[in-house]
Parts: structure tokens; C-alpha cells; sequence
């Protein structure tokens, strides 16, 4: 874990940001329908601090990821990075922004441009950004090919050349090539086996504290987003339904939504795994197109009742910096049960 | 005793090509009873999917060279001409792969892809395949089957194309089902449902599993008994109880040891294998685990036999060091000793 400046102004801050796109039909292009991807997040991350943002697929995280980046326009809402709303930069003041704020993908079979040489991979947004000469630049470039572990022979070869783990590698060095103070990282050990991902998330806390970068870290498995973040944002179609800090939120879950990921992640453990209650939520997440009335889990949820499906719980803070949103919240007062919980202190 | 539907011996795979010959299964062998799921664990080219893939013969090629017997009942398939073999392949034993996205064709409704599948092995007519068809995905789970039979792959999402590959792989009441990383593209609530599906479906068709991942965790609560795969060679085998409290290759440890686990307090660091597996052309003299093994000594240059070396005899491990020396190492890497709180 990083040590986190408590006071002060957060890196960045979002506040209830939407993103919508719209379903055009027809000869007119009429919009008829729109998919709420992200409705409505708000949330600050303070400098050196990681966020870890998890959910399942179609949850919108992805989606909030790449608008915070402003790789796409946020329909509505502000996006606050160093002191400065952001959200309607154009272009020009985009491109000096974006020295600062980075991303590294999902799937490093997909984002690496399979004809392009892992020396202009990493260095061309150097280039772009006139950072340095020629000899300069590739200097630049041998450095961060050390920096995340792989070698600097390596500077000629091609993204084929490399397995999955060693071309994750090459992204974050093309991620960090520009010295940015925020990384958006989307699934990066995903698509990895456990052995190189345990490799892949020993490296990113490395850099973090080598170069005091803020990470928004970006995943479905609660395992992986618990071992990087501080703290940890629950996304449930568009929303935040709980974020805390890392530790409290696996003590004390609170959103039974959260419950239930976390009784999802497998337990290397014979004798636990068959001991432990795992709910296993029916059916997929419904379409963002259109969510569900009340609360958005409802459909999904054992505890859900009558007041559920009709009125939205708001996200109330429960003590600890631990916000939920939820009509029959779990492991708050004397209700302390299950996933092994010690008494959590300062329980609204 | 349960009947033994599967007795691989020995299985070696090699693959011819310009480079060189890539041994990419060297010797591995293992036994199959009804109602029971095999575990085979291991990293990217470990030789795990190609074990899998010779067992349902979709590895024969000119450039194939296959050593050892697969015994299905008695009968050994690596022998069988292709006709034959048609006849085990979807009948005998269905497969699950990996990737729901690609494995089935985009320009088939569901419900013909299963009912092809049936088709081939039984002489029945399309409306009563096509009733099977909704059958089987009502018992894999996919709501509405009625209407959703008649659907095109896009229209489903990746946990449900899941059980739909589940539902062929099923269709002709396979005894083996063979699941190649069934849940790796699947987030891990799907992946719940998905492992829990399987093994109910196992108990309901009275069949016996391979379940096959890089991912210790998955096969924790489901397999009676797992195989350690790397470089193409079994480097432990042992019932999944043994394995995961008495695990006695380094190579073992390390894959435990790289599981971020919720059920322990968070490490400092992951453990995490340095380096990535050897090249299956040019393999490390001796262990082939020795150049990333934290353990290695001068012995380690011959390679180490399948051995037993633990209580109980069916716990085999290919590691040359001294069983005490194991059990007092290995703590560091898998982290933690034992659960926080049961």
C-alpha cells in the first residue's frame, strides 16, 4: 500500500458524471434509446493514492475509466484534475492533459499495434509531444524497457516477439513514457495467467512508489483489486453502490451486491471453499439500456423487498469513509455475521 | 469401485516444426473414474490443452507424433482410425473451450449448432432434436429456452454462450466432459455459476470431468484429485486435499503463492515465479523447472522421476529435494502458513 497525503487537494475528482450513448435507428438517425453506461459517479482520488474500481462486465467501470481519461465526452457531470475542471477541454488543452493522465489496456494482445517496433510503441508519444531528440528519446526508451523488467535488446523487436506478460510490460512502459501522475489501468492482469499476474502487480506497486503515481485500477476480481487499492469503489450498472477503504470493505461489506463478488473469488483452499456460503448470483447484469426502477440490484438480490424496486437507495456514509447505497444494509449494528468479521469500529 | 472410464499412459505429444520439434506433452499419465473431476493446473504452454486436445484426437496431423496409450474402456484411441474416432469424439466425450466468444459460429442460430451436434451421433428427427435442444438448455440454465433456442450467439451474453457450449458438449450424453479453461474469459461471478454448473451437470449425467486451468483457486473446491503440469511433464500429482495442504513441488507452491487470497491477510508482496516457461524445443537439461526454481541445486541437472515420497502413495512429485526441507521452505512462498480465520 502507498502512503497517501489525507489532506489536501484530491489528484482528481469526479463529480456526478454521466456517460450515455445514444441507439440511433432509422433513415433519420433518430436517437430512440439510450444506454446508460455511467449514471451519476462521484468520487475524489488523493495524490499516490489507488483506487480500485471492480464490477462485472457491462457494470460501466471500463466506461468511466476511459471518460475520466477523456477518451470519450461525459454527457454531463465535472471532471476536477489538479485544481481544474477538465470536462470541456478541447482538443489542444486535451493534448497537454494528456502528458499527465494515462492508460494502460486490458488486453495486451490488442493494444500493442502488431507493426510498429516496441522502440516507437514506447517512444512515440514522446515524439508527439517533442520531448527530446532522436538520441535522446531512444536513451529515453531503453530506460523504461529496464524500468518495467523487460530488456533494452528488446528495442527493435516487433509485439509478436513477446508473451502476454512481457507485452502487459510494454504497455505500462508506454503508459509511463510521459511521466504521468495519473494511471488509469483496465484489467491489466486479466487476460494473464495467476504466476505472470502476481509478476504484473508486484511491478505496478513498484512503479507506484518509485514514481508516486495515483492509479485508478480497474477489475472484476475483488482479489486482485483488494491486493493494489486503498480504497475501493463497487460499480453496479453505472453507480457506485459501496466504496471504503480497501480493508474495511472485506471485513464489513455492507452492499449485498458486494457480498456476493466477494464470495465469488475462488479460495485456494480445500476445506474453506466447501465450509464457506458462496452466493451465486442468478442471471446476468440486465441492460444498462434499461435499469431496473429502485434499486438497480434488486432483480439479483436475496434480501430485496418491496421498498427496493421502487425507491433508489442514496449512498449514506456509515463511518470509517465507508459509503453504501442500500435499503437493507448488511454488517451494520449488532447484525456483525458471516465472511469472518471482526467488530468493525465506528458502525453507523 | 466406480468404473474407470479413462487410463492415459505415458501420453507423449510431439509437434514437428521448421524450428524443431516441440515436445509439448512428455510423458503424462493419469486415471478416470465415473463421478469424479481430474484437475490439471498449470501456466500458458504447460502442455495442459494439448493433453486434452490428443484425448479427443483434434491434435492428429502429419506433424503429429503421439507416444503412449489413452485407453477409453479399454480401448486405446491414440490407434483408432478418424471414422472411429468420430464416433468418441461428441458421443463419448464432449469439450468445453476456453474462449465462448469464438468457439461457436456466428452464423448458426443456438439451437441448430446443438441439434447438429445430436444429429451426428443419433439418428433422430430435427423436431425431436430441436425439443432436446430446449431440454438441455432449460438444464444448463438459460432462461426462456423456448425462445432463446431460436437465438444467434450475439444475442447472448458470454456467461450464457458458456452454457451453451456446456449444452453441446453435452447433447449426446458424453461419459467424459472435458473442460478447457471453461471460466478464464468469464468474470469471476460467472465463473462461479459456470463451475457450479459443471459440477452438477457431472452428478446429473453421471459422467467424470477434466477440468482444466491456470487458476488453483478454481479447482479447489470441485476436483478429487489434480495434476501439476509444466513443460509438458506431470511435476505433482496428488489427490486435491494433499495437494493443497502437503504440496511438495516448488513449482506447486509458487502457483499457490501467486493467488491474491481473500480468505488471509494481505501479504506485503505476491508471490510471484520469476522468468516464464522454457521453450518446449529447447528444454532446460534435468528438472525443467530448475532455471526459475528458488531450490535448485547441484542435483537438479538430472531430471527427477514421478515419485512418491509423502503419506498417502498416490501423492507423486518430480522434485529432488528432501521432503522436510520442503515442508520447512515452502511457508515463505505460499505466505501466510494458515488461514486467518476459518
Amino acid at each position: 500500500m502507498s502512503e497517501v497525503a489525507q489532506s489536501g487537494q484530491p489528484l482528481i475528482e469526479v463529480r456526478d458524471i454521466k456517460k450515455y450513448f445514444p441507439i440511433r435507428k432509422g433513415l433519420m438517425q433518430r436517437e430512440v434509446a439510450r444506454v446508460h453506461a455511467v449514471d451519476g459517479v462521484s468520487f475524489a482520488v488523493q495524490p499516490g493514492e489507488t483506487l480500485g474500481l471492480v464490477g462485472e462486465s457491462g457494470c460501466g467501470k471500463s466506461t468511466l475509466g476511459r471518460t475520466i481519461v477523456r477518451l470519450y465526452e461525459p454527457t454531463a457531470g465535472q471532471i476536477i484534475f489538479q485544481g481544474h475542471a477538465i470536462e470541456g477541454h478541447g482538443a489542444r488543452k486535451l493534448r497537454r492533459l494528456r502528458r499527465e493522465m494515462q492508460m494502460v489496456f486490458q488486453d495486451p494482445y490488442a493494444s500493442l499495434n502488431p507493426r510498429k517496433r516496441v522502440g516507437s510503441i514506447i517512444g512515440d508519444p514522446l515524439k508527439i509531444h517533442h520531448l527530446g531528440n532522436k538520441k535522446e528519446r531512444k536513451a529515453r526508451v531503453e530506460e523504461l524497457l529496464e524500468t518495467v523488467g523487460l530488456s533494452p535488446e528488446h528495442y527493435n523487436r516487433y509485439p509478436h516477439e513477446f508473451s502476454g506478460g512481457q507485452r502487459q510490460r510494454i504497455g505500462i512502459a508506454r503508459a509511463l513514457a510521459l511521466q504521468p501522475k495519473l494511471v488509469v489501468a483496465d484489467e491489466p492482469v486479466s487476460a494473464l495467467d495467476v504466476s505472470i499476474q502476481s509478476q504484473m502487480l508486484n511491478l505496478l506497486e513498484d512503479l507506484q512508489n518509485e514514481f508516486k503515481l495515483t492509479y485508478i485500477f480497474i477489475a472484476h476480481d475483488l482479489g486482485v483489486v483488494r491486493h493494489v487499492s486503498d480504497r475501493i469503489a463497487v460499480m453496479y450498472l453505472g453507480k457506485i453502490v459501496e466504496m471504503s477503504p480497501a480493508e474495511e470493505l472485506y471485513r464489513r461489506p455492507i452492499m449485498p451486491y458486494t457480498e456476493a463478488l466477494l464470495s465469488a473469488v475462488p479460495v485456494p483452499d480445500p476445506d474453506l471453499a466447501a465450509k464457506r456460503e458462496r452466493i451465486v448470483l442468478e442471471g446476468d447484469v440486465p441492460s444498462p439500456i434499461n435499469p431496473p426502477g429502485g434499486c438497480r440490484f434488486h432483480p439479483r438480490c436475496r434480501y430485496a423487498t418491496q421498498v427496493c424496486s421502487e425507491i433508489e437507495p442514496p449512498l449514506v456514509e456509515y463511518g470509517n469513509g465507508h459509503l453504501a447505497a442500500c435499503h437493507h444494509p448488511l454488517n451494520v449494528d449488532a447484525t456483525l455475521t458471516a465472511v469472518g468479521s471482526a467488530p468493525a469500529a465506528g458502525a453507523a | 469401485m466406480a468404473e474407470r472410464l479413462l487410463e492415459v499412459k505415458d501420453l507423449k505429444v510431439q509437434f514437428a516444426t521448421v524450428d524443431g520439434t516441440v515436445k509439448a506433452v512428455d510423458g503424462v499419465s493419469f486415471d478416470l473414474d465415473r463421478g469424479k473431476v481430474l484437475g490439471i493446473v498449470g501456466e500458458s504452454g504447460s502442455g495442459k490443452s494439448v493433453t486434452a486436445m490428443t484425448l479427443m484426437g483434434l491434435t492428429r496431423d502429419v506433424n503429429s507424433r503421439f507416444e503412449g496409450e489413452v485407453l477409453y474402456k479399454g480401448k486405446d484411441l491414440l490407434q483408432v482410425s478418424d471414422a472411429e474416432m468420430q464416433q468418441y469424439r461428441g458421443a463419448e466425450m464432449g469439450m468445453i473451450f476456453q474462449d465462448p466468444m469464438t468457439s461457436l459460429n456466428p452464423v448458426y442460430r443456438i439451437g441448430e449448432q446443438i441439434v447438429e451436434a445430436i444429429r451426428t451421433h443419433e439418428k433422430i428427427d430435427k423436431r425431436a432434436a430441436k425439443n432436446r435442444a430446449v431440454e438441455l438448455l432449460r438444464q444448463v440454465g438459460i432462461p426462456n429456452p423456448e425462445s432463446r433456442v431460436d437465438d444467434f450467439p450475439h444475442q447472448f451474453s458470454g456467461g450464457m454462450r458458456q452454457r451453451a457450449m456446456i449444452a453441446i458438449a453435452l447433447s449426446c450424453n458424453p461419459d467424459v466432459l472435458i473442460a478447457d479453461e471453461p471460466t478464464t474469459a468469464l468474470d469471476v461471478t460467472i465463473q462461479a455459476q459456470i463451475i457450479e454448473l459443471i459440477d452438477r451437470l457431472k452428478d446429473d449425467f453421471n459422467s467424470a470431468v477434466i477440468l482444466i486451468t491456470h487458476d488453483l483457486g478454481v479447482v479447489a473446491d470441485v476436483a478429487d484429485e489434480i495434476i501439476v503440469m509444466y513443460a509438458g511433464n506431470v511435476v505433482e500429482r496428488a489427490a486435491t486435499r494433499d495437494l493443497f495442504y502437503d504440496p511438495q513441488m516448488p513449482y506447486t507452491w509458487g502457483l499457490l503463492g501467486s493467488i491474491p487470497r481473500l480468505d488471509r491477510p494481505r501479504p506485503e508482496r505476491l508471490h510471484s515465479i520469476t522468468g516464464s516457461p522454457p521453450s518446449l524445443i529447447n528444454l532446460p537439461q534435468g528438472c525443467s523447472f530448475r532455471p526459475r526454481c528458488p531450490h535448485a541445486f547441484d542435483r537438479c541437472r538430472e531430471k527427477p522421476p514421478l515419485e512418491n515420497h509423502v503419506d498417502p502413495p498416490t501423492h507423486l512429485d518430480r522434485c529432488w529435494l528432501d521432503v522436510e526441507y520442503k515442508r520447512a521452505h515452502r511457508g515463505d512462498t505460499i505466505a501466510g502458513g494458515k488461514p486467518e480465520a476459518a
